[in-house]
């Protein structure tokens, strides 16, 4: 790959300036994408490159039923935090069942949230067919090997799939990203953060050349609420997803009176699924219900060879976190008396949770949890 | 505009701290902390496998976390404490992990240990030991082609102060 200019950026306002004067410029934070896509597979040529990892963007802090992100936090910090294992577990569980423990403690919040697909197209200059990475010149993994590759929001511009699981979870609770460009601040949700690729798949989200994601919001669950991340995968660690699902539920005498769901590894963008979200609300926890909320969130899927299995299996799996979530009684393998936070092992399904407000436990036990949850029934604001 | 390393430089002047003695280096930027450690500073117990963040092969410390090498440029580390494999014996005796690992026939060819002992020692102090369960998880980012894993689980264990599987 070709030289480039290495500068380490003292404060938000010269980090901003030297990227957004400069179009040759891009940002550096844990590298974990950025080296790999430039030292490795020479996707990304930037002439100057502007290390931003020693901004004082790194606090995780707490503001009444909101948790502020800096960018710079690391996936690791964020995934320990003590507010977000007793408020967020969906988004912890999300996060161990990310990457590994040294790339998780390189990785920022930031750069998850802007992490380039794995697209094996677009991450090889050798193919020349690649709208994301040369506009206009084609998708090569529409007729490819596609079986990593995104199903809702697809078209036959592209199918590259954003493969976070953090952001799942993310988008299900209304993050909201805070942006800081050369003249102003601006915050957007994070629903309306990404954009789908259309014809213009090397446009990705709204940020413009300079912005720099300095922090987002994250709305804690209310107290009694149950949520779970699950993933599905070809191994039981350290794997992207084939599929997943991040759903949040408040449920009251067996009805579901609040539901969030967002679905991960069938989508350009981390999927919302507002359409599953409408079945659920108000309407008995069962099986019939459950698939109806499927059928709703996986509609209009774009499909290739390689992805059509993903239409029954993003179902099957949104189906299974539903049930899990809803069990009269946690199985015998949740129950079995875990609790400390680190004996949560990612493995699937998980599901918590959020104990009462003025629970003392760091991280109740599933077993534990369901029980308040049932005796508490739901309570707090749902945003 | 703040004090920063402007011009048009492509090269970097930093300082690492590796395994406790500075190394004051001048590095194209384009280099990994990988290649540093092993090309410039000689320190070639610290592997290279996949050279992309796969492998877990070239796990280091990095003020004392597990990180990847390969995907570190070095001009990031300056002044940051960096510990590899060559730093963990004290007064010419090997770390515990280390003495665990031999005992137990934690490896076959050799080629990902020390990226398995690096990992290793971050995780106990981690406090992520408890079970064998547990340790499969939180060591799941080193990968061993020679398939050692249930001697390299034994070693962990053992270095954990816990005797028998659970």
């Amino acid at each position: 790959m070709q030289a480039f200019e290495y500068i380490r950026a003292d404060d938000v306002a010269s980090a901003v300036a030297l990227v957004s004067g400069d179009p040759t410029a891009q940002y550096l934070a844990g590298g974990t994408t950025q080296v790999d896509l430039m030292l490795k597979d020479g996707v990304l040529e930037p002439e100057r490159l502007v290390d931003i990892t020693r901004l004082p963007l790194r606090g995780i802090t707490r503001d009444g039923d909101v948790l502020r992100v800096g960018a710079l936090a690391t996936m690791e910090e964020l995934a320990t935090d003590v507010t977000v294992a007793e408020r967020l577990p969906f988004v912890r569980d999300a996060l161990l069942a990310s990457a590994s423990t040294q790339l998780r403690n390189m990785a920022t919040i930031g750069g998850n949230i802007l992490q380039r697909t794995r697209c094996r197209y677009f991450r090889d200059t050798s193919v020349a067919a690649c709208n994301k990475r040369a506009p206009g010149s084609g998708c090569a993994a529409i007729s490819g090997a596609a079986r990593m590759h995104a199903i809702l929001g697809a078209s036959e511009h592209c199918i590259a799939l954003h493969a976070s699981d953090l952001c799942v979870s993310l988008v299900a609770l209304d993050a909201v990203a805070h942006i800081q460009g050369p003249e102003a601040q601006r915050s957007v949700p994070l629903t309306e953060f990404y954009v789908v690729p259309g014809d213009r798949p090397d446009v990705e989200n709204v940020l413009r050349h300079g912005e720099l994601l300095t922090a987002i919001d994250i709305p804690l669950l209310p107290p009694g609420t149950r949520s779970g991340y699950l993933k599905v995968r070809d191994r039981a660690s350290y794997e992207f997803a084939l599929t997943s699902a991040a759903v949040a539920l408040a449920i009251s005498d067996g009805v579901i009176a609040r539901a969030r769901v967002a679905l991960g590894g069938v989508g350009t963008i981390p999927w919302r699924a507002p359409e599953a979200e409408a079945v659920l609300r108000g309407a008995p926890a069962g099986a019939q219900v459950f698939r109806a909320a499927a059928d709703a969130a996986v509609h209009d899927p774009f499909t290739v060879p390689g992805t059509a299995s993903k239409v029954e299996l993003a179902k099957r799996t949104l189906v299974r976190i539903l049930e899990t979530l809803t069990e009269p009684t946690p199985s015998a393998s949740r129950a079995s008396g875990r609790s400390a936070l680190w004996e949560s092992p990612p493995r699937s399904p998980t599901a918590s949770t959020t104990p009462p407000a003025g629970g003392s436990a760091r991280c109740r036990s599933p077993s534990a949890s369901f029980s308040d949850g049932r005796r508490a029934g739901p309570v707090g604001r749902w945003p | 505009m703040s004090e920063t390393t402007r011009g048009a430089s492509t090269e970097v002047d930093l300082t690492l701290r590796v395994n406790g003695s500075a190394r004051r280096l001048r590095i194209d930027s384009r280099t990994t902390l990988l290649d540093a450690l092993r090309d410039r500073l000689e320190l070639t117990g610290t592997k290279k496998g996949c050279d992309q963040g796969a492998c877990g092969a070239c796990t280091i410390l990095v003020d004392g976390k597990r990180v990847l090498s390969c995907l570190t440029l070095a001009a990031q580390c300056d002044g940051r404490e960096v510990t590899t494999i060559e730093g963990l014996s004290r007064d010419g005796g090997l770390h515990p992990v280390q003495e665990a690992f031999i005992r137990h026939d934690g490896f076959q060819c050799g080629y990902c240990t020390p990226g398995q002992i690096m990992s290793a020692v971050a995780l106990l102090a981690e406090g992520r030991a408890g079970s064998d369960e547990e340790i499969r998880e939180f060591m799941s980012g080193n990968i061993c082609r020679c398939g050692a894993y249930p001697n390299i689980v034994a070693a962990i264990r053992e270095a954990a102060g816990r005797d028998a599987g659970v």
